[in-house]
């Protein structure tokens, strides 16, 4: 039985709202206690917001565990917490081991310094010594594949090379214990492979990682156990796969195939609200948000541009139940041209032949200029099924398992040119 | 805060284990850190900062490599900012106002203050300011917290070994030569250091508490200024306050600096001592008072 490298009891982070609100500044504070000299001893009235509960943990060596939850679970909280960066209100946990905490991709780079001075720099302050990073500093470099700009100032890096250069110098740390925030969803693609490759690598040579990421292909890939976090508190602790499906059915916010997209709550990149509904029909014109492989998808968006828009455009991305990026569409793609949006208008998009996989996608959306697409922006605006069916007409139903797109393809045996064996 | 109990194997553990391993360097043993809310008065852990010192080191190389690359003048601005001083005051407290200069020439007397001081000022002031302005390092990485004012005191050495050298030149233009006296410079250096560190850590702790606190610093710096024989010679105080006046750590340093470079002026007496004991008291609680807030700075910053 390994030994237990991380243990905590009852960890809990609270914050007094209203201090927070309360002015930062000596001079606000003197002043108030020369108008009313009592007030300085009186709490001031808030509310105490714990963005971490009781929260109990305990992680063995070797373990890879995932950290998973929404937005505001407490996650980072735990993880600030367990690095040492503030302190926990309640609670206490100890470490066994040096700890490695990746909250961030280029702490500490400073853009006036090269990429060689910024490895120094950047790996003193993750912990190692300078021996240590003089040994590495070959692989580093060759990792980022920064080669030939390695003496030239960060600031004219592009954002690609700042975060390979960045991750490169955070994936040779060499710490028992590493505590990892959502760095990997850096860079492109390929990056981003070379990125999972590393983090499991490191997960193979046996040391511990804390993982908190809200991509749950890479949780699952890399985490054997997991814990979900909800609202500051721990409410499951176990395999991974389980706490995956459990995490994901949470959004199921009613799939009803009408979306009201104006209230205040939904949160919205972009500056501007130009949608207002979206509703998704099937080809006969029903509303639906469930759908079998091969049918027509018809999107009626209600756009009210608040000022005049031309050239207008909108895109809408179509993202599986992981968060990966299926595919996008856009008007622009689609050869449609049109002069100006003025008015509260209806745009009907049809989707043809729908060749996705069964399972549930949800879809982003925004609308802007054909120059600006993301006036109005909003994530996961809607979400729809696709349930199993026969789509080949084969009498064999294609599992979701094929992939992402259900493809049509030709098969024949051929006469052999040659004989196969001579 | 944590309370960091350090169970690193002793040698006998080892040899029962893996006889291999006894020669391993006892840091690199791993520790166990407990993690708790603060409670209480809390003691400075130096160890710690021992075992970050390279990250020290890195922090005054990056201070000062940065600012020598965004200047157009670089490193001519350590000594041109002190010289261009020197003229003012040589022409206006010298020239015009007449005041005494203990028998130096001007220009000697004012750079040889000038020196230290622009040295105190700049640490105190950079060491005011440095929590706040490493906020992004302070939320996101984990390291003694001391070890950001620390970084200011000590690259602002880098600055005072430059303006060290031209100071030097200058006594030697107007034919003045060191004494055996100027061996205690390194004692008044150090002098001015921990004075420096001293303020430096309350005021860098109050302005990560509160941020308006940097803007009274110059004008706390300026008043001290006058409140030290920079501009003019301690001889000019009358005699039944000069001992109030010789609490001033920085007047003891000034005046040092003179005497131990020039033979001219007031050596340093038992007021020194005082003055050293009143430093090493704010430095101390400085050090707990920062300690104090260093668990809750990432919260607030």
């Amino acid at each position: 039985m390994s030994t237990v490298v991380i243990r905590g009891e009852g960890l809990g982070k609270s914050y007094h709202r209203g201090a927070l609100q309360q002015s930062a500044l000596l001079r606000d504070h003197l002043s108030r206690a020369l108008k009313s000299p009592l007030s300085i001893f009186r709490r001031p009235k808030d509310e105490t917001f714990w963005a971490l509960e009781d929260v109990s943990l305990e992680v063995r060596e070797g373990e890879v565990l995932g950290l998973i939850g929404r937005n505001g679970a407490g996650k980072t909280t735990l993880l600030k917490i367990l690095s040492r960066i503030t302190k926990p209100t309640t609670g206490w946990a100890e470490i066994h081991g040096r700890v490695g905490s990746l909250l961030e991709v280029g702490t500490g780079f400073h853009p006036e310094l090269t990429g060689r001075d910024n490895i120094f720099l950047n790996g003193a302050i993750l912990g190692m010594r300078r021996a240590e990073i003089a040994r590495k500093f070959d692989e580093i470099v060759a990792f980022a594949e920064v080669e030939r700009f390695i003496d030239t100032p960060v600031k004219r890096y592009s954002s690609g090379m700042y975060v390979r250069l960045a991750f490169a110098v955070a994936a040779y740390m060499e710490t028992e214990i590493l505590l990892v925030d959502e760095v990997l969803a850096v860079g492109d693609v390929q990056f981003q492979k070379k990125c999972l490759g590393k983090m499991g690598t490191v997960a193979k040579q046996g040391r511990t990682v804390l993982l908190v990421s809200h991509n749950m292909a890479s949780i699952q890939s890399l985490c054997s156990r997991s814990i979900l976090l909800e609202q500051g508190h721990s409410v499951r602790d176990g395999a991974t796969a389980d706490i995956v499906r459990d995490y994901l059915s949470t959004f199921d916010e009613g799939n009803s195939g009408v979306v009201d997209l104006r209230s205040p709550a939904i949160p919205r990149a972009g500056k501007s609200t130009i949608f207002s509904s979206v509703e998704i029909r099937n080809g006969k014109g029903e509303v639906t948000s469930t759908f079998l492989p091969g049918d027509d998808l018809v999107f009626d968006f209600a756009l009210d541009p608040p000022l005049v828009i031309k050239q207008p455009a909108v895109h809408i991305g179509f993202d599986d139940v992981m968060g990966r990026r299926i595919f996008s569409i856009g008007t622009p793609y689609s050869g449609v041209n049109w002069p100006v949006l003025d008015r509260p208008s209806v745009i009907r998009c049809v989707v043809p032949d729908l060749r996705l996989v069964p399972g549930k996608y949800s879809i982003s959306i925004c609308a802007g200029t054909v120059y600006e697409p993301w006036m109005d922006a909003i994530l996961n605006a809607a979400s729809f099924d696709v349930d199993a069916a026969d789509y080949f007409g084969t009498g064999r139903v294609p599992p979701s398992e094929l992939g992402v797109m259900l493809v049509p393809a030709d098969w024949k045996i051929c006469e052999s040119v040659r004989p196969l064996n001579h | 805060m944590a309370s960091v109990t350090t169970r690193p194997p002793d040698d006998h553990d080892l040899a029962r284990v893996a006889p291999e391993t006894i020669a391993l360097p006892l840091f690199s043993a791993p520790a166990t850190v407990r993690i708790e809310p603060p409670h209480g008065w809390l003691e400075p852990h130096l160890h710690e900062v021992w075992q970050y010192r390279e990250l020290l080191y890195f922090f005054v190389w990056r201070d000062v490599k940065v600012r020598y690359k965004q200047t157009v003048i670089g490193i001519a601005w350590v000594v041109l900012q002190p010289l261009m001083t020197m003229g003012v005051f040589t022409l206006f407290f010298g020239r015009l106002a007449r005041l005494p200069s203990d028998g130096l020439p001007y220009p000697v007397f004012y750079f040889a203050a000038l020196v230290p001081w622009t040295y105190f000022s700049t640490a105190l002031q950079s060491c005011t300011n440095v929590v706040v302005n490493n906020q992004h390092l302070v939320t996101k990485v984990y390291f003694p917290r001391l070890i950001l004012p620390l970084s200011a005191v000590v690259s602002g050495l880098v600055d005072f070994a430059i303006g060290f050298v031209v100071l030097l030149v200058v006594t030697a233009i107007y034919g003045i030569q060191p004494t055996l006296a100027a061996l205690w410079l390194p004692v008044l250096l150090l002098l001015a250091v921990l004075t420096a560190l001293g303020v430096g850590l309350w005021m860098s702790a109050l302005n990560a508490l509160y941020r308006d606190v940097h803007y009274v610093v110059p004008f706390f710096v300026q008043f001290w200024m006058f409140a030290s024989p920079v501009a003019y010679p301690s001889s000019l105080v009358p005699q039944r306050w000069r001992w109030l006046y010789g609490l001033n750590p920085m007047a003891g340093v000034i005046d040092g600096f003179r005497w131990a470079l020039t033979g001219h002026g007031v050596a340093p007496g038992p007021l020194m001592l005082a003055s050293a004991s009143a430093v090493m008291v704010v430095l101390l609680g400085g050090l707990f008072f920062f300690q104090r807030m260093e668990g809750t700075v990432a919260d607030r910053v």
